[in-house]
């Protein structure tokens, strides 16, 4: 992220003489434009280039809820920041390094986050008079000279050049002009010296059936990279060199790829098929996307009519002996909560993956959030916990996803798996698993017909029981279709060891308890919690979720200052590993960054009696990292080193009372 | 189900009776409760399909018709009010060797579950559905349902109903249902056959059952069950034949695309009048026939339509199989796909 430390120049290197090369440790890069502009394209297109050069690469894509809002308005302004470095890095970067602006709307709802003295490259001609007037600028700020004081301003006529370089290949104007995003991409491409290679072979395989589109955009990908090249616009360029990752084979990935490939995974660990309804929600259509695609795995998908019916064909299916698996998002979540009910009441193995994102109601669907943690927690009728796992990164929904199937088919529950908008759409680079490497997870189904314990009734009778628990309070999977063992299941209270309906008081006490118990049992067959950090000390950070790099980074820099601070990041959230009360116990004060009014905290108080610290942001925005610094330091006694910069909202503004 | 180790392996499947699809548990509907009479027919027809005891799964929603799955020896799943099809749908899609019965009333499957029902049927799965309409809600005590006629005077409209009633079966041709009928509950024989059409019918069976709440809508069926009145006020559909009713004195004719009742003789033949197809392709004619309502016409009962179209969860399947043929996807593959490099 600093990008003004580690920088070593080179003055006419070799391959561009006249120009000067500087090395970096790490570069904060954001495409934004129109939503139209194909930002989220490019964006990525530089992503996957670094990340196969061996960058350590953390993205951000951040685009509006509307598909194309109204041409050059504020509210139609997609972005895509990433973070490339030579050094392990776990988030998309505080400051923005480099903003690439095509028209002013994107300008102004993106300048606040470039750094001091930061590279600015806007497409000039998009600055006219009407585009101005959208995005609520009575003078054109390419002219105040303000801009070319604070930034590295290059005015760029994208619009004539791109139209220019794809002269002669008969495209009307509007298709010329949709290839302005990969001149862009190529004057970023010079300035970083990243290898155009792979984005001219994806543009070539993208575009084989219409070989003048292919066409256009390679020479607008080489006319912005030659732009760069030639012109005296531009006087330096940069190096960011190899990250030294730990060795293995690496792939790109976003977290909701990694949900899907976990998926499919899981239920090959099972030795079972995948079952998958769905119905589609933003931020987590993708993974009904991916699954589709992957029938050649006897994945079955189902877009059902609406969120009620693709949680209960969930129920169908796991009641049938399926791995089945439901995804939504928050109001989806809402929905799905009576079928979820369902599920605890019978008992049988599902997975429900909330990918979240800003709320109430419809809220910010586009957006991240960390605020379905209580509704997962307790968002159903009655007394009916459940599991809940989530992922600290992109790469992580793999190994999470796979927990949360492993922990319901071995409890026979329905487990919820949490992400968020952030972590679904964001994308590191991922080391690769090989399936070798992934034991089985153990599934039992009773055989029919046999004299098995479950079978046998008090008078040595056959008689299979449904509801008969073994020593970790488990019932049987019994499926349909093996003989002997017909029997009924439903959302009436149960009668222990039965299974028949059984109203009666202490029945029902029993059966409440024996469901708390089961999943609080579970602690017991999940991981240790870990602490990066002192053992002991003033104070712990607890978080969990996407905002895992962002906080270990800042606990990080902290250590570096010598303050005595530690980190805990929770994966699993209920029930908790075994051993957090203790590890709270060790530490003075106890602070909880979440991005939502204190949900965690809430949980963590109630359970540990202990009076944690909220840092709280509502924005629809990861944290920065010097938010989460700020308030280390002030908690340790520090005076806050760093201003925050202009344009940030505080996060000063708290729940009264 | 025998069970006997010592018996020789019998190369047919055992003959099962209505007994072995009778569960252990005490039957709590209210005596005299149409649903009894409909878990009898459907004990006896199942025995008949040659199929297994275990591959059966009912499917329930919320009502008192939806304790039904409680009562058979079979696989059962009592849901959630209204979800029953979506429950079912997820069972049929993943486990096609399963013959999947839901069991629903008016309220769970016409007014909760609305839209599972539509969605189910215009999928064309593979479920057989079973509406037992009583025209009331019983299990909450007697408040009107999506069936209640207009003016019912019930707990939650002391003034009368001002609410449109829905017709089932109209409900399930306009949804494109491949089988639609119509029975009634104490019509044991006419049920039966009803059950047994619907079970051997491919794709989605969607079976209406008049069904007498005795508590809570006592009658509301009369006309088509009570011996003196039936003749005149049901007409029961024969594929291929003409519609007649009333001791065969009359009949139904089509005036353009207008129903009408004429009297046989004086000039007017069995050849003058409606003839039942159950095999037509276009529902227009079928649709007709769900709109004849008492007491303007006689109601038709019996089945209006079966015809065969693509199966959803067949469709489904055939994807995968197809998408499996060149053998089963390699996880080490997906793990390596796009762009991959190697830090050493």
């Amino acid at each position: 992220m600093s990008s003004s430390s580690g920088a070593a120049a080179v003055l006419d290197p070799p391959d561009n003489p006249g120009k000067q090369q500087l090395q970096l440790p790490s570069v904060v890069i954001r495409f934004c434009g129109d939503s139209g502009d194909g930002m989220q394209l490019v964006g990525t297109q530089f992503t996957n280039v670094s990340a196969a050069f061996g960058n350590d690469v953390v993205t951000l894509p951040d685009f509006p809820a509307e598909i194309r809002a109204p041409q050059g308005t504020l509210a139609g302004v997609s972005g895509f920041q990433l973070n490339f470095s030579s050094e392990d890095i776990f988030t998309a970067g505080d400051q923005v390094d480099t903003l690439v602006a095509m028209n002013p709307a994107a300008l102004k709802t993106n300048l606040a986050d470039l750094r001091h003295g930061g590279t600015l490259i806007v497409n000039e001609e998009e600055f006219d008079k009407s585009n101005l007037l959208k995005a609520g600028y009575a003078v054109s700020p390419l002219e105040t000279g303000e801009l070319s004081t604070n930034y590295r301003l290059h005015k760029v006529p994208m619009t004539r050049l791109t139209r220019d370089a794809v002269a002669g290949l008969g495209l009307s104007v509007k298709e010329a002009d949709r290839c302005k995003n990969f001149f862009a991409l190529g004057v970023v491409y010079w300035l970083y010296e990243r290898d155009r290679k792979p984005t001219e072979d994806w543009i070539s395989d993208k575009f084989a059936k219409t070989p003048s589109i292919a066409e256009a955009n390679l020479r607008a990908l080489r006319g912005g990279f030659n732009y760069g090249f030639s012109t005296e616009a531009f006087t330096t360029h940069y190096y960011v060199p190899p990250a030294k990752l730990p060795p293995g084979k690496y792939r790109k990935i976003t977290g909701n790829e990694a949900t899907a490939i976990g998926l499919v995974t899981a239920a090959k660990r099972c030795g079972k098929s995948l079952f998958y309804s769905g119905y589609p929600i933003t931020p987590a259509s993708d993974i009904l996307h991916e699954l589709a695609a992957l029938k050649k795995f006897k994945v079955r998908t189902f877009q059902a009519e609406d969120e009620i019916a693709a949680m209960s064909a969930v129920c169908g299916a796991a009641f049938a002996g399926e791995i089945a698996i439901t995804a939504s998002s928050g109001p989806g979540i809402c929905l799905k909560g009576e079928a979820m009910g369902l599920g605890v009441m019978t008992e049988l193995p599902m997975v429900i993956i909330d990918v979240q994102r800003g709320g109430p109601s419809t809220g910010l669907p586009t957006k991240t959030e960390q605020s379905d943690l209580l509704l997962a927690m307790f968002g159903r009728n009655g007394d009916s916990p459940l599991p809940i796992v989530a992922a600290a990164s992109p790469g992580d929904c793999f190994t999470m996803v796979q927990e949360a199937v492993r922990i319901a088919v071995e409890f026979m529950t329905p487990v919820i798996f949490l992400t968020d908008g952030y972590l679904a759409n964001g994308s590191e680079p991922w080391l690769i698993p090989r399936m070798e490497d992934l034991p089985p997870i153990q599934v039992s189904h009773p055989p029919g017909n046999t004299s098995a314990p479950d079978m046998v009734n008090g008078e040595g009778e056959n008689e299979f029981m449904p509801y008969r628990r073994d020593e970790r309070l488990v019932r049987p999977w019994a499926i349909p279709g093996t003989p002997g063992l017909e029997h009924r299941i439903g959302g009436i209270e149960k009668k222990d060891v039965t299974g028949n309906i059984d109203y009666s008081p202490l029945n029902h006490h029993h059966m409440t308890m024996t469901r708390q118990n089961k999943v609080a049992g579970i602690a017991e067959h999940i991981p240790l919690q870990d602490v990066e950090g002192p053992e002991t000390g003033e104070l712990l950070v607890l978080s969990w979720g996407g905002p895992f790099g962002v906080v270990r980074t800042a606990v990080r820099r902290a250590q570096d200052e010598g303050l005595s601070v530690a980190h805990a990041h929770l994966r699993y959230l209920n029930p908790f590993p075994r051993n957090l009360g203790e590890i709270i116990s060790k530490y003075k004060k106890v602070l909880i960054p979440e991005l939502n009014v204190g949900q965690l905290r809430m949980l963590i108080r109630a359970k540990y009696l202990v009076d944690a610290a909220g840092l709280n942001k509502i924005q629809g925005k990861p944290f920065l990292v010097h938010e989460v610094l700020d308030v280390i330091r002030e908690m340790l006694g520090q005076t806050p080193a760093a201003q925050i910069p202009a344009g940030q909202p505080s996060l000063k503004e708290t729940v009264k009372g | 189900m025998s069970t006997d180790a010592a018996a020789p392996m019998a190369p047919s499947l055992p003959v099962l009776t209505a007994k072995d699809f009778a569960s252990d548990q005490e039957i709590r509907w209210c005596p005299r409760c149409g649903d009894y009479s409909i878990l009898a027919q459907m004990k006896k027809v199942l025995p008949t399909l040659g199929i297994p005891r275990e591959k059966f799964v009912f499917v329930s929603g919320i009502g008192c018709s939806s304790r039904f799955p409680y009562y058979m020896n079979t696989y059962g799943f009592h849901s959630i009010h209204g979800r029953a099809p979506a429950i079912a749908s997820g069972i049929r899609i993943s486990r096609p060797d399963l013959q999947v019965w839901v069991i629903t009333g008016d309220g769970d499957a016409l007014s909760i579950g609305g839209n599972h029902l539509m969605h189910a049927i215009r999928r064309n799965l593979d479920l057989k559905i079973i509406l037992f309409n009583n025209q009331i809600y019983g299990l909450t005590k007697g408040q009107y349902s999506p069936t209640s006629p207009l003016g019912k005077k019930t707990k939650s409209t002391p003034m009368g109903s001002v609410d449109n009633p829905v017709s089932p079966l109209c409900y399930a041709i306009g949804s494109e249902a491949t089988f639609v009928a119509r029975s009634v509950d104490v019509d044991i024989k006419h049920l039966s056959m009803v059950l047994e059409r619907a079970a051997h019918h491919e794709g989605t069976a969607f079976v209406e059952v008049y069904q007498d709440c005795n508590v809570f809508n006592s009658g509301a069926f009369e006309y088509a069950t009570d011996k003196a009145q039936k003749a005149e006020s049901v007409v029961y559909l024969e594929h291929g034949k003409p519609l007649v009713f009333s001791g065969g004195k009359k009949g139904i004719r089509l005036n353009g695309m207008t129903p009408e009742i004429v009297e046989l003789g004086k000039g007017i033949t069995e050849d003058d009048l409606l003839f039942h197809d159950e095999k037509a392709m276009e529902p227009s004619l079928a649709f007709l026939l769900t709109r004849m309502r008492h007491p303007e016409f006689p109601e038709p009962l019996g089945i209006f339509r079966d015809v065969k179209k693509p199966i959803y969860d067949r469709a489904v399947n055939e994807q995968v199989a197809k998408a499996c043929a060149k053998g089963e996807g390699d996880l080490d593959g997906l793990f390596n796909s796009g762009d991959t490099w190697v830090v050493n």
